[in-house]
């Protein structure tokens, strides 16, 4: 892993320094997520006298079954589907308001703006009882629609914010040019804005993505009927009937941990730029 | 709508008025579509699942009501004071004090030193950085499990090496008085790499010419660090400071699968005692009550905070 920093200035004491600083972090890190990986290749028994290293014996089964098992591409399933739900909604509305709050002046809007980045100062969490009995109310208990909906609440404040930045900076000419020629604002939002906005709208959708599919505590209070479940509470009924047998747990955790991985490396400039946009401007 | 906007609009735009001037004449009949169009499906969401359920933890806060039927029985502030004679809600109030502590003092300078190192470019400091990062994006679940089985006192890591010494295993997560060391280890194990990138992401923008000239008037590089590249980055580790204090308020995904805030409630935070003694049992008034103290945690310390060390962002 260092291999790299240290060829460049091996004599350098500042330089070995750092290496092996970076060096003992990076094992810090690795260290149980190889061991997680790994120990789905082995058997309970060899886990348990040999956790850190590479398997003497591959055990192929312990993933094959779980690739092979219904349950697992349930969870998938069920949690592509919230996701995919809540990103949607997510970008439809919270672009639509945000194109508002960019580019139509009306009486109240900032206003309503600051009402909306209320939603930034406290977790999902404070209100979850009411929400549950709101949700309840509603009808959508044990629905995907239930866990989608105030996910997608949750997520508008930053998300407009977001978008209403960027689309601030789309020049304001162009709009102007856009209504003399008889172009409408849902037009011109139609076939100017979205179009220009690719990147943020990844970026905003990326992120939403990433939490909803991680999401666990309103999947748990909203569903019940374990054919919905999401990922995060089928690994944990998961390992609460396979307690100890941690070698296929590790397999599981390592093949659920697995799609968020891809999605990391293909997408990574836009989670990072994402999950650190509230830097940019707080 | 269009078509009509299409007929009036080079009539009104035809002198050279101020922007806004020029709006109003073609845009008046667009722009009412677009409020009553646009904006309520956005606002009509918020208000029903964000801000009405804060208001109604207030107001269901002052009944003893499982959650079926309508409530009834109204108890006025009890439910608040049976939360603060709680013993469990102080523990979780420490550990939450306990998480911003460790974030202040280990992950935040930990996240800065490898972002001062990981902004210059060498061979592997991209690599590095995702690698750092990559924590950070793993579900807390999911980060959760892994630990658990670190720290498992039979087939776990910790155990392993512990065994490799001749010394009998611990079970880290099983005692009161390890399973709140234990699950801060993980919070710094799985959060530092954000913060690195906050890091990284403020000095990449940071004017280098500031640090040239202060090298040229004979700083060393340690004395530029210290008068320069740190006060720079103030507004940035204010902001590391912000969301490492909410994100404690927030934690509770990653307590679950370590220790449930057990034993003896000793690793609970706020939100996973709000999970255990009100969702759980489905006590809405006293789970209410707890989320109203949340809550006004949150909002007076996101206001103060603001105004004492965000002034001028």
């Amino acid at each position: 892993m260092n291999n790299a920093e240290t060829a460049r200035a091996p004599f350098d004491p500042a330089m070995l320094f750092k290496a092996a600083f970076l060096g003992i972090v990076a094992i810090f890190v690795l260290v149980p997520l190889l061991a997680t990986v790994l120990g789905g290749f082995k058997s309970l028994g060899e886990l348990r006298i040999n956790p850190f290293g590479l398997p003497q014996h591959w055990e192929w089964q312990n993933y094959a079954d779980i690739l092979f098992s219904a349950r697992y591409w349930q969870l998938l399933r069920n949690s592509l589907i919230i996701s995919t739900l809540t990103v949607t909604l997510t970008l439809i509305v919270a672009s639509m308001a945000a194109f508002t709050f960019a580019h139509v002046r009306f009486f109240g809007s900032s206003m309503l703006l600051s009402y909306l980045t209320l939603g930034l100062l406290f977790p999902a969490a404070t209100a979850v009882l009411p929400l549950f009995i709101k949700v309840r109310d509603l009808g959508l208990l044990d629905t995907y629609f239930g866990v989608a909906l105030p996910q997608v609440a949750f997520s508008l404040a930053m998300s407009v914010l977001l978008l209403r930045r960027f689309f601030k900076d789309i020049p304001y000419e162009l709009l102007e040019a856009a209504l003399v020629d008889g172009c409408s604002y849902v037009k011109f939002f139609r076939y100017v804005t979205l179009p220009l906005s690719r990147p943020i709208l990844a970026t905003v959708g990326t992120i939403t993505f990433v939490n909803s599919w991680n999401a666990y505590l309103l999947p748990l209070v909203m569903l019940n009927t374990d054919a919905l479940y999401p990922w995060p509470l089928g690994i944990m009924v998961y390992q609460g009937e396979y307690s100890s047998e941690w070698h296929l747990i590790l397999a599981f955790i390592t093949l659920t941990i697995l799609p968020t991985i891809i999605l990391f490396l293909l997408a990574q400039k836009h989670i990072v730029a994402g999950l650190t946009a509230g830097a940019v401007k707080g | 709508m269009a078509r009509r906007i299409a007929i009036t609009s080079p009539i009104s735009v035809a002198g050279e008025a101020a922007p806004q001037v020029a709006v109003r004449g073609p845009g008046w009949d667009g722009r009412f579509t677009v409020l009553i169009l646009f904006l309520p499906p956005a606002l009509l969401l918020f208000t029903l699942f964000v801000v009405l359920p804060i208001g109604e933890a207030a107001w269901y806060s002052g009944f003893n009501w499982n959650g079926f039927g309508r409530p009834t029985n109204w108890i006025g502030f009890d439910n608040y004071r049976f939360v603060l004679e709680t013993r469990a809600f102080w523990l979780a109030l420490r550990n939450n004090g306990l998480i911003i502590a460790v974030s202040l003092a280990i992950q935040l300078p930990l996240a800065l030193t490898l972002a001062l190192m990981l902004a210059e470019k060498f061979r592997g400091a991209v690599a590095l950085r995702m690698l750092f990062f990559m924590p950070y994006i793993l579900a807390e679940i999911a980060t959760g499990l892994i630990f658990s089985f670190v720290y498992d006192g039979d087939y776990g890591l910790v155990a392993s090496i512990w065994r490799s010494f001749g010394a009998e295993p611990p079970y880290l997560l099983a005692s009161t008085d390890t399973a709140m060391l234990a699950v801060l280890i993980v919070i710094v194990w799985k959060y530092f790499g954000f913060h690195m990138m906050l890091f990284i992401a403020a000095l990449q923008s940071l004017d280098k010419s500031l640090v040239e000239a202060a090298r040229i008037d004979g700083a060393t590089r340690s004395q530029a660090l210290r008068h320069v590249v740190i006060p720079l980055l103030y507004p940035t580790i204010r902001l590391s400071v912000f969301f490492a204090i909410v994100g404690s308020l927030q934690l509770f995904d990653l307590v679950m699968p370590l220790t449930r805030g057990g034993p003896a409630d000793s690793s609970n935070t706020m939100v996973s005692f709000l999970y255990n003694n009100g969702i759980s049992r489905m006590r809405v008034g006293y789970g209410s009550a707890i989320g109203v103290i949340l809550f006004a945690i949150c909002v007076t310390f996101a206001f103060t905070y603001k105004r004492w060390f965000m002034r001028d962002e």
